[in-house]
């Protein structure tokens, strides 16, 4: 099955995603503060179990958010587990999770799901 | 002379002083106050205000984004909670964002049922009495292994708050009637 890829644009709620099957580029980008976010999400798990069953050799996911919630950090968490599970499986993964320089909470943020996560998390900062 | 014009229209609101609220509203440093039901598009709102506040009076940006992300969580929170919890009708809510010297103040205010007062006290004394590393290891196992309700919750948001704030959380419970009690929470971003 040929899997089409997904681009979603931002709202002030709602991050954009970008997720390219093809070469394994996945991006979330933006804020992610919408009060439901498990409704928002779903389509990008949904999205992950297609990939992982014919990934790119490497996949990279960017992570560029400005506000995230709690309401989404779990669901960031489900995402960061089925990209888990795709390295278990001997594919290998990089999370580069960015944030700007004097935003302590969002490097913190990063820090939390590389101690929960098996994957290698590198903290960029990002240009403003 | 100002006043005398004033007291005119004052009068016809009966007994509400306007000029009090406002005056009080200035000199307390009040950016924004909001009472009634808490609605998403007027969440949405709030937060955009809030924003465009920030802005203008110049907050730094580490500044502005602590408060930023405390008071979207403190508001999604009482958007939740003001719908369940044996509620009979929607409740009113109090929010309002002050700006003193050290910093700002995130303060909500809003009624919940006289039988949660005990575990909510309980809750964030637990936290208040955490300094930031336990507070990382709790948000952390929460975050792992809490347990999730559908509407995202699961108690990880007060702890967000309290590490975003890195002081001890202000809070009160004022006894309303037989059921219900008001509980106020002041949520310090220092400069």
């Amino acid at each position: 099955m040929n899997m089409e890829d997904v681009r979603i644009e931002g709202t002030p709620k709602t991050p954009a995603i970008l997720l390219i099957g093809g070469t394994g580029n996945l991006e979330i980008s933006g804020r992610s503060i919408p009060e439901n976010s498990v409704e928002f999400y779903t389509k990008v798990l949904a999205w992950l179990d297609i990939y992982s069953a014919k990934p790119a050799s490497k996949t990279i996911m960017d992570v560029k958010l400005e506000y995230f919630n709690t309401s989404s950090s779990k669901c960031l968490l489900d995402v960061f587990k089925k990209l888990e599970t795709l390295q278990k499986k001997g594919f290998e993964v990089q999370i580069r999770w960015f944030y700007e320089e004097d935003d302590e909470d969002m490097l913190e943020a990063g820090e939390d799901y590389d101690s929960i996560i098996d994957l290698k998390f590198d903290m960029c900062v990002m240009e403003i | 002379m100002l006043l005398t014009l004033c007291s005119k229209p004052l009068q016809a609101l009966g007994n509400i002083n306007v000029f009090d609220i406002y005056d009080r509203m200035e000199k307390e440093n009040i950016m924004l106050s909001f009472k009634g039901f808490l609605s998403e598009d007027l969440l949405d709102s709030i937060l955009k205000v809030i924003e465009e506040k920030l802005t203008y009076f110049q907050a730094e940006a580490k500044t502005k984004k602590k408060v930023y992300n405390v008071l979207a969580e403190c508001l999604q929170n009482l958007y939740h909670h003001s719908k369940t919890e044996g509620m009979q009708e929607e409740q009113s809510i109090i929010v309002m964002v002050v700006n003193h010297k050290g910093g700002y103040s995130v303060i909500t205010g809003n009624m919940i049922s006289t039988d949660h007062v005990e575990i909510l006290q309980q809750r964030i004394r637990q936290i208040n009495a955490m300094d930031s590393e336990e507070l990382t290891t709790m948000y952390r196992k929460v975050l792992n292994n809490g347990t999730y309700s559908s509407k995202g919750g699961g108690g990880l948001g007060i702890i967000d708050i309290a590490r975003r704030s890195g002081e001890k959380l202000d809070y009160g419970f004022v006894p309303v009637d037989e059921f219900n009690s008001f509980f106020s929470l002041n949520v310090k971003i220092l400069n």
